[in-house]
Formats: C-alpha cells, structure tokens, sequence
C-alpha cells in the first residue's frame, strides 16, 4: 500500500546538532495519527521537514509519492497548523483570506467559503473581529479553519491544544474529527496523553530524532514496546507507577 | 535681540505674510512628493531585502544601512551632476527647478525609508515567515502581506523620511539654487536670512518648519493608536 507521506532515513543536523537521525515514518494507517516523544525529541522538526519547511541534510522525503517542492514554499496538499498559531494584523476574515492563494479559488468564491468555515468553528460571530485579540482557544480554531480551507489531504498539528483550557481543548479535538472524516488524514503531536487516547488510532513515538516505536494507540498506553515510551509513559503518568503494573492504567481516563 | 525677533516673527506669521506661506507650502510639496516617491520604492525594496532570497542580500542591506546616513550636500553634488548641462539628464532642463529637489529628496529619504522597512520586515518574518510558507504565498504576496500587517510601525518609517527630507538644507540648496519665489524652501531661506540678519524671518520660518513636523507626529501618532487599539499590538 502506497504512504500518503513517507520519511526515510531523514536526518537534519543544524550547526552540527542532531535534531533528526535516520527517522523513518510512513503514514499509512488510520485517518488520526499521534506524534508522541519528550520534549526536544524532534517532533516539531518532524512535522516541519514532512511539509517541506525544512529540508533535510540526508533522507527524502515523499507526499503522495513526490519529493517536497522547489524553492522554500511547502507542500501543496498539506497544511501545517503550529503551536503558536500566527495571525497578521486584520480582521479575522482578513486572516482566512491569506489561504486563498492555496486553495486556488477566485477571490469571491473563496471568500463566501471562509465565511461557511466561520461558522463550522463557531467563529462567524467574530468574522470582523481584530485576529491579534482573539483568546487562545479562537485563535487555534482559526488557524485551523485557514488550514482547513486550502483543502489538505494531510493536516499537520503541532500541539494544536497546548496551553488551552479543557473547554477549548474540546472544541480543537472535535473540529480534528470533523476533519478526519471528511478524508483528510491528521497528524498532529502533543504532551496530553488524555487527547493522543481520545483522538488517535495510532501513534508514533519518537525519542532524540528516531521513531522508536509504532502502533496502535491503545496498545502504546497499555504495553509500550520499547524502553523509551516506557520511560517516557512513566514520567508522563507518575502515577501509574504507584501501580503494579506500571503501564497498564487507560490514558482514557486522563483528561 | 532673540526676543524681540521671536515677537516679529509671531507678529509675521499672524498676519500670514505672503513669503512664508508660499514658502512653506513649497517646502511642503517638494518634500511630501519626495517621500511618496521614495516610499513606494523604498517600502518594497526594503520587504524584497528582509525576505527575499538572492545572491548579494547581505551586501544590499549593508549598502541600504550606509546610505541612510548618506551627507545631503553629497547627494546634491550628485544630482546636480546627473541634471547639470553637461549631465545625462541635462536635456530636461531640471536643474534649479522644484523636481530637481524632489529627486534630491528622493535620493536622501529612499535609503532610510528602505533600511528602516528592512529591519521591521525582517523582523515580522521571523515571526509570520514559516506561516505565508506554509500557506505557499508567493514572494510578492508574502511582502504585502508583511507590509500590510506593519503597516502602523512603516508609518513611523515614512515620518522619519519626511523629518530627513524637510528639515536637509545641503541638497535642496545645491540643486535648487534658493530662487526667490520659485526653488526657496524653509531651511534655505533660513539659512539665507540668518546670514542676511532677518533673524524675524528666519525664526518665523523655523516656527513654521517645528510645526508642520509636530503636527504631522501628533496626527500620525493619534492615528496609530487608535488603529493600534482597534486591531491589537
């Protein structure tokens, strides 16, 4: 079966430093995927290197069988949502608008779309609000609404609910739902454990820039392979540990 | 002395005498013109310098840095050389003319308006340059995207370049020739009557000069606020 993406033996060095090594990922599976490692494991630059942000010094990388694109510019087909999602200074709708050039549609088609995905995300009542003064929670539906209409196969999430509230949490995960069934596949990374169980069938984990483990999400909460996830499924749940098998508590359970 | 020509010259510009309007108003068209000029060339050249990728970039933004501080009498030698009879552009007869201290101004203003919307793009890219990326904007479209977004910061930028255009004296002299009702500007005609001793005029013209600059500070810095609170820092 052909991978919508594949990264194979990708290694990014800046300044000597080794950010990836050889990371293999092929992304195959299910429709949610979860990139899951410590901090500085490398999974933003993992996310980065397979929109075609960052090129890297050894491997390839293959969308949907191409390498990335010429120039500095991503790749079309994916989109690419990051944890500080970055807005310029307008209207909200000013700020979808900046979509359009990938989406590939006539200024007013587009525009009557971005006020349909408004609405989607709950944030038509705001559609001539300054973007610089949304909340955080707003900001990231909005981010991922801009995403959403250049019209991805893959979405790209890199920490889509960090620093939110359980309420804004919730409405990011269900838009990544909604996303995932309309046929477009998700990867997105995070530190909430409880969100990775909830949203992904699958996870990747990642440890100093290898993908040292795959598999389906519930069998990486309940038997983690490798030392690693291990390790870091430990530090993450310091209360498993107190259990006699360390590993075995559902991170379902883990809002 | 100083304050018996303070009050003459208070005395002038309530009566509106005919010299200083009309040469207020020169020196008022000649340098806004400059500085229109120079900023549709300079706020682009500027965003094309922060984020655009080509051989020489860091030579051009060096040379923009340099150039900013560039001598006005040096400018004026230079245009007055291009304009001059025996110059390439002799033939259009500009010398001694308002356009030829337009284009003096324009030379002035354009490297500090271009190194200035340099460093603010720069900067905005840091910030917004992974993001028009991702959302494969093409290089002019990321430009104005940046320049749109800084648009309130660019206009501190295009005062600095209007304080740098009204207030030079060196360029405007060599160029214009200070003829009296058709290339005299404040500053020289400031230096013209001080160095006659109608220190009234002079300080009159200088009054004006402060004001003008004040006033366009005080719209443009009301306007930015309000722009500022209107659509978040």
């Amino acid at each position: 079966m052909d991978a919508l993406l594949e990264l194979s033996g990708v290694s990014f060095r800046p300044g000597g430093r080794v950010v990836l090594d050889s990371l293999e990922l092929r992304l195959d599976g299910p429709p949610i995927s979860a990139l899951v490692g410590p901090n500085g494991a490398g999974k933003s630059v993992t996310l980065r290197t397979a929109h075609g942000l960052l090129r890297p010094d050894e491997g390839t990388v293959l969308f949907e069988g191409r390498p990335p694109p010429p120039g500095d510019t991503a790749y079309a087909g994916q989109a690419l949502v990051f944890q500080h999602a970055s807005m310029v200074r307008g209207s909200v709708l000013d700020n979808l608008m900046l979509a359009r050039h990938a989406s590939g549609l006539s200024r007013s088609r587009f525009r009557e779309q971005a006020l349909r995905m408004l609405e989607r995300v709950g944030l038509a009542a705001l559609v001539r609000a300054p973007a610089l003064k949304l909340s955080g929670g707003e900001r990231q539906r909005l981010a991922i609404a801009r995403a959403w209409l250049t019209a991805p196969r893959l979405l790209l999430l890199d920490e889509p609910t960090a620093s939110l509230d359980p309420g804004a949490c919730e409405a990011i995960e269900a838009l990544v739902r909604d996303i995932a069934a309309g046929g477009c596949r998700v990867l997105f990374t995070s530190h909430n454990l409880g969100q990775v169980a909830r949203l992904s069938a699958e996870v990747f984990f990642i440890d100093r820039g290898r993908i040292v483990e795959r598999g389906a999400t519930a069998d990486f909460f309940r038997k983690p392979r490798s030392r690693e996830a291990q390790r870091y499924l430990q530090g993450e749940l310091p209360w498993q540990t107190t259990s006699s098998t360390p590993r075995a508590a559902a991170p379902s359970t883990v809002r | 002395m100083i304050s018996e020509a303070l009050l003459q010259a208070f005395a002038m510009l309530r009566h509106f005498e005919g010299d200083v309007v009309e040469i207020a108003v020169l020196s008022l068209s000649v340098s806004l013109s400059a500085v229109c000029i120079a900023s549709l060339l300079g706020v682009p050249l500027g965003a094309i310098a922060a984020i655009g990728r080509f051989p020489g970039k860091g030579a051009l933004a060096v040379g923009l840095n340099t150039f900013m501080g560039l001598p006005s009498v040096i400018v004026g030698v230079i245009v007055y050389l291009l304009l001059s009879r025996s110059g390439p552009f002799g033939p259009l007869g500009l010398l001694f003319t308002p356009t030829a201290m337009v284009v003096a101004q324009t030379c002035l203003t354009l490297p500090l308006i271009a190194a200035l919307t340099r460093q603010i793009i720069e900067d905005a890219w840091g910030e917004h340059g992974e993001t028009l990326r991702s959302l494969r904007l093409p290089l002019a479209s990321r430009g104005a995207t940046l320049i749109w977004h800084c648009r309130f910061s660019l206009v501190a930028v295009l005062l600095a370049g209007l304080g740098r255009a009204i207030s030079e004296v060196g360029a405007v002299m060599i160029v214009g020739g200070n003829i009296d009702r058709v290339t005299r500007t404040m500053t020289t005609a400031i230096a013209l009557e001080t160095s006659k001793g109608d220190l009234p005029l002079a300080l009159a013209l200088g009054i004006v000069l402060v004001s003008i600059v004040l006033a366009l500070n005080v719209v443009a810095s009301v306007t930015r606020g309000v722009a500022m609170r209107r659509f978040g820092n």
